[in-house]
C-alpha cells in the first residue's frame, strides 16, 4: 500500500503559522513542518508536547556543581593543601569562597555542553549525517508543512491553497 | 479609575498604628543613661563580653592602651550608645527599606520610558503609583539625615566632633565627608530624583488627552536624562547615607550592590500590586506573560544581587587586609544569622524558586516568592545599618518591628492613595497595542 503526503510550500512564516492553525482546526496531521529559521510559537500550533531539554540542563548543572566540589576538594585541599588568602586552615568548607567561581565556571561549562549534545543526540545529528529536508529551497526562503493523506487528497488539496500555499508537491512511498 | 478599598485602608491605618506603638516603646525603652544600660545588659543576655574588640576598634571610640577599670567604664558607655541608637537604627532602616523601593521603581520606570519598552506600558500606572511614595519617603529619610548632624543620635560616627578629634581617617575626609555638604548632596538627589518623578508623571497623564505624540517623546528624553543623573547620584546617595555609617571601611561596587536590592525590591512591589489589582478585577489586560515577565526581573535581579553581594565579599575575603575585613568579621561574628540568612532568602530561595518558567505566571506563588524577597531585602539593609550602629545588642524586637509596620503601612496608604488618582491604564501611549498583545 502506498502512504501518500502533500507537501505545502510557503514563504512567509506569518501565513505558515495560519495555515498550521487552519489545518489541526480542520482536524488533519501534520507530519513536519521544515522551516528555514525558528518560527515563535510554532510547536504550540502543532501540538508538539513541550521541550524536556530545560530539566535535563538542571540535571546537568547539577552534575557541573558536584564535579566543581569534588574536584576543588581534591586539587586544593587533599592532594596539595593550598595557603588560600593567608589562611592556611586548609578546610574545604572555610575556603569554600574562593571555589565559588569555578562551581559557577563548571556548572555553565557542563549545563551548556552536554544540553547541545543532548540536543544533536535527540535530533539524530551527527557530522556528515545527510539532510533531511525534502527541499534545498527550506534552507533558503520557504517552509514546507508535511501533511499525511487518507484518501482525501481533494479536500487536503483546496484546504492548504486556501491557507496560502505557494506550491503543494504529492509523494507517494513505497513501503 | 481605581477605588482605594475601605478595608485596604484601614488595614493599612492599622499597620501604622501599631507601628507607633512599637517605635514608642522602642524609644520609651531605650537606655536613659549608662546604669541603665547595664542593668538591660544583664538582664537580656548573660555571655556578653569579648565579642566586642572588632566594633570598638572600627568605631575608633576607645583607646586601648587604658587601665583596665576604666576600659570597663568606656565599654558600658559604648554600650549605652549602642542600645540608645537602637531605636532610631531601627527607624532608619525601614523608612530607607520603604523610600529605597519606590526609588528603585522610579529607576525601572525609567529605563522603560527610555529603552521604548513594547511590553511594559500596561504597568505604567502601577509604577507611578509606587513613585509616588518618594516623596514623603525621601523627606522623612531626609528628615532623620538631618535629626543625625544635629546628634539626636550616633547612627553616622563621623557627625562627632569628639570621634572625629581622635580620628586621622575621618579627618582627612572631613573635606568630603562634614554634615554640611551631607545634607546639601542629599538635598540636591532628592530634589532631582523626585522632579523627575513629577514631570514624567503630568508627561503620562497629559499624553492620555494628547493628539500627537509630542508627551511621549518629551518623556523619553527626560528618562534618559534622569537615567545618567540616577546612576551617578545612587552611587553617592549610597556611600553617603549607608557606608558613611562605617566610615573607615569602602567598597567601590557598593553603589551598585544598593541599585541591585532596590531594583529587585522595586520590581517585586510591581509584580504584587499588579496581581493584587488584577485579582479585584482592575487592570484586566494585564496577563500572565506580564507578570510572567516582572518574575524573570525578579530572577534575574536577585542573580545580580548575589553576583555584587560575592563579588564584595570574596575581594574582601581574599586580600584579607585587616581594615577591609573587620566589615565582614563583625557581621560573621555577631550577626551570623541574618547575614547568612539573607543570602538564603535573597539568592537560594528565588534561584530555586523562580528558575522554573512555568511557576513564574501562576499568580499566588508570584506573590509568595515576593514577601520572601522582601524580608531578604529588608534584611539586607538591616545588615548595612545595624553593626555600626548597635554592635551585637541587635534583636528584632518592638523597635525594628513597629518602623516596619509603620513605614508598610505608610506605603500603602500613599501608594494605594495615588492610585486612584489617574486611570489605571495609559490610553495613547504609542505601544499600548503591542503591551495588550504581549504574550511571551
Amino acid at each position: 500500500m502506498a502512504e501518500t503526503k502533500i507537501h505545502a510550500y510557503y514563504d512567509d512564516d506569518d501565513v505558515l503559522m495560519h495555515a498550521v492553525k487552519k489545518v489541526k482546526a480542520a482536524r488533519h496531521h501534520i507530519e513536519e513542518v521544515y522551516c528555514p529559521f525558528p518560527v515563535h510559537g510554532l510547536d504550540k500550533a502543532m501540538g508538539l508536547a513541550p521541550t524536556r531539554i530545560a530539566i535535563t540542563s538542571f540535571m546537568y548543572g547539577c552534575l557541573g556543581l558536584a564535579v566543581a566540589v569534588v574536584m576543588m576538594n581534591y586539587i586544593m585541599i587533599e592532594d596539595w593543601p593550598m595557603n588560600i588568602g593567608g589562611k592556611p586552615s586548609f578546610s574545604y568548607i572555610e575556603n569554600m569562597p574562593a571555589f565559588v567561581p569555578i562551581m559557577f565556571e563548571m556548572t555553565v561549562f557542563f549545563a551548556a555542553h552536554l544540553m547541545v549534545i543532548t540536543f544533536y543526540l535527540r535530533s539524530k545529528l551527527w557530522p556528515f549525517k545527510e539532510a533531511e529536508n525534502p527541499d534545498v529551497r527550506t534552507t533558503d526562503a520557504h517552509f514546507v508543512m508535511e501533511v499525511e493523506v487518507h484518501n482525501n487528497e481533494d479536500e487536503l488539496k483546496e484546504l492548504l491553497l486556501d491557507t496560502g500555499a505557494v506550491e503543494l508537491n504529492i509523494i507517494k512511498k513505497r513501503h | 479609575m481605581y477605588t482605594f478599598s475601605n478595608r485596604l485602608k484601614i488595614g493599612a491605618i492599622i499597620l501604622m498604628a501599631l507601628g507607633l506603638v512599637g517605635m514608642s516603646i522602642g524609644f520609651i525603652s531605650a537606655p536613659g543613661n549608662v546604669e541603665e544600660a547595664k542593668a538591660y545588659v544583664a538582664a537580656h543576655d548573660d555571655g556578653h563580653g569579648d565579642a566586642h574588640g572588632a566594633d570598638h576598634a572600627v568605631a575608633g571610640q576607645e583607646a586601648h592602651d587604658e587601665a583596665s577599670a576604666e576600659a570597663h567604664a568606656a565599654h558600658d558607655e559604648h554600650v549605652y550608645h549602642q542600645l540608645s541608637n537602637r531605636p532610631w537604627a531601627a527607624l532608619y532602616v525601614a523608612a530607607f527599606f520603604f523610600f529605597m523601593i519606590s526609588l528603585g521603581v522610579l529607576a525601572f520606570y525609567a529605563i522603560q520610558r527610555a529603552s521604548q519598552a513594547g511590553w511594559s506600558p500596561m504597568l505604567f500606572r502601577v509604577m507611578e503609583g509606587i513613585t509616588a511614595y518618594i516623596v514623603p519617603g525621601g523627606i522623612v529619610v531626609f528628615v532623620i539625615l538631618v535629626l543625625s548632624v544635629f546628634h539626636f543620635n550616633h547612627l553616622f560616627p563621623w557627625m562627632d566632633p569628639e570621634v572625629v578629634a581622635e580620628d586621622k581617617i575621618i579627618q582627612n575626609k572631613a573635606g568630603y565627608l562634614n554634615p554640611t555638604f551631607f545634607l546639601i548632596r542629599a538635598a540636591i538627589f532628592l530634589a532631582g530624583w523626585i522632579a523627575y518623578r513629577e514631570i514624567s508623571r503630568r508627561l503620562s497623564i497629559a499624553q492620555d488627552k494628547a493628539d500627537d505624540d509630542s508627551n511621549f517623546k518629551k518623556n523619553f528624553r527626560w528618562s534618559a536624562g534622569f537615567l545618567v543623573f540616577y546612576l551617578v547620584t545612587e552611587s553617592i546617595m549610597s556611600w553617603d547615607w549607608i557606608m558613611s555609617v562605617d566610615p573607615h571601611w569602602f567598597s567601590t561596587l557598593f553603589g551598585w550592590y544598593i541599585f541591585a536590592s532596590m531594583v529587585v525590591s522595586g520590581i517585586t512591589v510591581i509584580a504584587m500590586i499588579a496581581i493584587y489589582l488584577k485579582s479585584k478585577g482592575y487592570l484586566p489586560d494585564v496577563n500572565d506573560s506580564h507578570i510572567h515577565d516582572l518574575a524573570k526581573f525578579m530572577f534575574g535581579f536577585s542573580i545580580f544581587w548575589t553576583y555584587l553581594w560575592f563579588s564584595q565579599f570574596m575581594l574582601i575575603w581574599y586580600a584579607n587586609i585587616p581594615e577591609e575585613v573587620t566589615y565582614f568579621v563583625q557581621r560573621i561574628e555577631d550577626y551570623k544569622l541574618p547575614f547568612f540568612g539573607m543570602v538564603v532568602m535573597n539568592f537560594i530561595f528565588p534561584l530555586l524558586v523562580l528558575m522554573n518558567s512555568d511557576y513564574k505566571r501562576i499568580n499566588w506563588f508570584v506573590i509568595m516568592s515576593g514577601i520572601v524577597l522582601l524580608l531578604g531585602h529588608y534584611l539586607d539593609v538591616f545588615n548595612m545599618i545595624m553593626p555600626s550602629a548597635v554592635g551585637d545588642q541587635w534583636y528584632i524586637g518592638f523597635p525594628e518591628l513597629g518602623a516596619l509596620s509603620f513605614f508598610a503601612g505608610a506605603f500603602l496608604l500613599w501608594v494605594f492613595r495615588a492610585l486612584t488618582k489617574a486611570p489605571l491604564q495609559v490610553t495613547r501611549n504609542p505601544y499600548i497595542e503591542e503591551s495588550r498583545q504581549f504574550h511571551y
